[in-house]
């Protein structure tokens, strides 16, 4: 657990105004990321960050199959997304659509790419939008996380000063 | 949802190409609408108008000496982008410190 415990965040850049690139090393190899990214009981494990409990999570790994996660999130609310694999290359590549189902109008497109490097894996996701709100209000999405998570957090210390 | 006005909202103000140019010119040092016209290849027009966004967001001060107008960022107004993609690194942070779990659980597995 000693490198484990270096804190290997998220990196997430904006490449275009309707894109999001979210980039992550693994101490893992390819074929094991892929492998919890595309196994039902396995992602369930990991998709929460947290937030939540996942009460869902259905995968039907071919081209035209269906997905969709849901979640309850710490504060009651379902949160649930959906869409349909596009391209599948397995341990390598996978094409998805997304639609967050609280704003179903906007459908963005999700290139999950796993690539072995030096003693692990890298995971590259490219998540395209149709337009620059789309692009923004997922962006936002996270913000209302943090906000969540910092009311949480209040909470908490609410209690144990009492 | 509505997006807000491009004169209101930081993220709006970057989203344009050549206003994120303009910002990344001035972030190596302060400069007349002069220079940036040059480094743009834009009319002074258009120019002048993304100038016009950004000083109204606030991403950029401007000082006036002689007869020439000077442009510097002003980074305190970025401040809400960075967080907000900063928060939403938090999230996958978190995912993916979960998944470092599962991933050794399966190493794991695999070794016995």
């Amino acid at each position: 657990m000693t490198e484990m415990a270096d804190v290997r965040r998220a990196v997430v850049s904006t490449p275009s105004d309707t894109e999001i690139l979210i980039v992550r090393d693994f101490e893992a190899p390819a074929e094991l990321v892929y492998r919890a990214w595309t196994t039902p009981e396995l992602v369930a494990r990991w998709w929460h960050a947290e937030r939540g409990s996942v009460t869902s999570i259905d995968i039907d790994l071919r081209v035209g199959g269906r997905w969709r996660y849901v979640m309850v999130a710490t504060g009651g609310f379902e949160v649930a997304f959906h869409g349909e694999y596009r391209e599948i290359v397995p341990n390598r590549r996978l094409v998805t659509t997304e639609v967050y189902e609280g704003a179903p109008e906007a459908e963005a497109v999700t290139t999950a790419t796993f690539t072995d490097v030096d003693g692990g894996s890298r995971v590259e996701i490219l998540v395209q939008h149709a337009s620059a709100a789309a692009r923004d209000m997922h962006l936002q999405s996270g913000m209302e996380d943090g906000l969540q998570r910092a009311l949480e957090l209040l909470e908490d210390l609410t209690r144990t000063a009492r | 949802m509505a997006r807000a006005a491009t004169t209101s909202d930081a993220f709006n103000a970057i989203a344009e190409p050549r206003r994120r140019e303009i910002l990344d010119l001035l972030a190596q040092q302060e400069r007349s609408v002069g220079d940036l016209v040059d480094l743009l290849g834009l009319a002074q027009p258009q120019v002048s108008k993304h100038l016009t966004v950004l000083r109204t967001v606030g991403m950029v001060d401007v000082r006036d000496e002689g007869r020439r107008r000077f442009y510097r960022l002003n980074g305190g107004a970025l401040r809400p982008v960075h967080d907000w993609v900063s928060r939403f690194e938090d999230s996958w942070t978190a995912r993916f410190d979960r998944l470092d779990g599962v991933l050794d659980d399966l190493k794991k597995g695999q070794q016995t």
